[in-house]
């Protein structure tokens, strides 16, 4: 009971949940990817994620209980944050000892969230209403197109490219802060941390790559 | 030089307060920071208005006293020093000085720039010791072998002087710095292992009830902590917490 109400317990959940939600990135980046240098395979592996009952009915509904458990107690601690601090100072020079990303992660989150619902707006409802509203058949063949056609307007594109940045932000901090707040701290730490950095910026980097390269070559019929 | 402060002030821990300007000439580079304060008391003095409270005992960095956020900054521009060890030096003829309290919840203002940070306290009777029986018998200091990392990691903690310091920079007004501290300097003991699980769950306990906020990793206590207590003391911490709770 008293790991549930501590300070250090909320800690632990918004680290687990993020790193639970940087592995589903890495799956994400790995098939978004195939969209720019295989199409086929890009097909078979979004039919599989759509129609695998386990991908469905239990790792989707993990996913998006990851996501919304790491957003709720964001706003939680931000919460908390705010009221330890009841008067402010007049003068205060965050900029002198942190760095940018560390201090404003309810900005850069809840930009993230912001493009999350653009994003399940985009793909996720479209995937509902195809398959379980409209009821249309199976066709392992229509992703790449639809993937495509969806950065054709230049608005959307810069809207991902911009949330990718923000995403890439959150990642800088928040990656490598997750091993601190489980108290990882080894001779593989500093590694560790290093890697953290890079996914944070190879990642967001890859994601906007792709938006902008679809955008750059849509389909010719 | 001539300098420009604006500085809190406030009656009492009841009164609402308010930045006070004053201009305050004459002032040497030699001079220590409080010695600058002094110097502005002695004026207010002479002109019959209060003088401006603030927190000082030793003057020389090793008492944790002196607590005053400086341009936004605590204890001053600075690195591993206390205000009192803040010279004039420092500054430039003609600057405008900021001069706040600590600001948070958990250690409300008391006048001026005087706070109340007796939650520090609390949280290491909470349990900040260890407990053994002392006799008139020396022992042998050395009967006990410690790996020397081991004696360093401790020792370096416990060079902790409970300023808050780390509290006031950080944008969430948390302790864990101070706390983790105080939990590693006997964590890293064997004379402090025996307590270490319910050391760490009452110390934690304690830091939430006092209402400091939670740490969001920024580093900044570290950045601006007098005595550099380093971030790897709250790794060692969650994990001493983690590992106690489970445990149960």
């Amino acid at each position: 009971m008293s790991l549930i109400k501590s300070s250090l317990a909320r800690k632990y959940v918004m680290a687990l949940s993020g790193l639970f939600l940087v592995i589903f990135l890495i799956l994400h980046v790995t098939i978004n990817l195939a969209s720019v240098f295989s199409p086929e395979f890009f097909n078979e592996a979004s039919h599989f994620m759509g129609y695998n009952p386990l991908v469905q009915f239990l790792m989707q509904p993990i996913l998006i209980a990851g996501v919304i458990v790491h957003f709720v107690m964001g706003f939680v601690l931000e919460i908390q944050n705010r009221k330890a601090r009841d008067v402010g100072y007049v003068k205060y020079n965050g900029a002198a000892n942190a760095p940018w990303a560390s201090r404003n992660m309810i900005y850069s989150g809840l930009v993230v969230l912001a493009f999350l619902a653009l994003h399940f707006y985009d793909f996720w409802v479209h995937e509902m209403t195809y398959k379980y509203i409209e009821a249309n058949p199976q066709d392992p063949t229509r992703y790449y197109a639809e993937t495509v056609e969806k950065f054709a307007p230049v608005w959307r594109t810069v809207l991902y490219a911009v949330s990718f940045v923000l995403l890439g932000l959150h990642l800088w901090h928040g990656f490598a802060s997750s091993f601190q707040s489980m108290g990882v701290n080894n001779k593989y730490t500093a590694g560790f941390k290093k890697f953290a950095k890079i996914f944070a910026v190879v990642v967001p980097l890859a994601f906007a790559f792709i938006a902008v390269y679809h955008h750059l070559n849509p389909i010719t019929h | 030089m001539k300098l420009y402060l604006k500085i809190w002030r406030q009656k009492d821990a009841k009164s609402k307060g308010a930045m006070v300007d004053y201009t305050l000439d004459g002032v040497e580079e030699d001079m220590s920071f409080l010695e600058m304060l002094d110097i502005l008391n002695e004026d207010l003095i002479a002109k019959g208005e209060e003088p401006v409270e603030f927190d000082h005992d030793c003057r020389e960095g090793i008492c944790g006293t002196c607590s005053l956020m400086i341009n936004g900054r605590p204890h001053g521009p600075d690195s591993l020093i206390t205000a009192c060890q803040l010279h004039m030096r420092s500054f430039n003829d003609g600057d405008e000085i900021v001069i706040e309290p600590w600001r948070a919840k958990a250690f409300p203002v008391i006048k001026d720039l005087i706070t109340d940070r007796s939650a520090f306290d609390r949280i290491q009777q909470a349990g900040g010791y260890i407990s053994v029986n002392t006799s008139g018998r020396p022992v042998d200091a050395n009967a006990i072998p410690i790996e020397k990392e081991h004696a360093d990691d401790s020792f370096n903690a416990a060079t902790c002087i409970g300023c808050g310091a780390c509290v006031a920079a950080c944008k969430n007004a948390s302790a864990m710095l101070f706390t983790s501290a105080k939990v590693s300097q006997f964590a890293l003991l064997p004379q402090g292992q025996v307590e270490a699980a319910e050391r760490v769950q009452n110390m934690v306990r304690q830091m939430d009830l006092e209402g400091f906020g939670n740490c969001t990793n920024t580093g900044a206590c570290e950045v601006e902590c007098p005595k550099g207590i380093s971030l790897e003391n709250i790794a060692r911490m969650n994990r001493e917490y983690l590992s106690a709770t489970l445990k149960g």
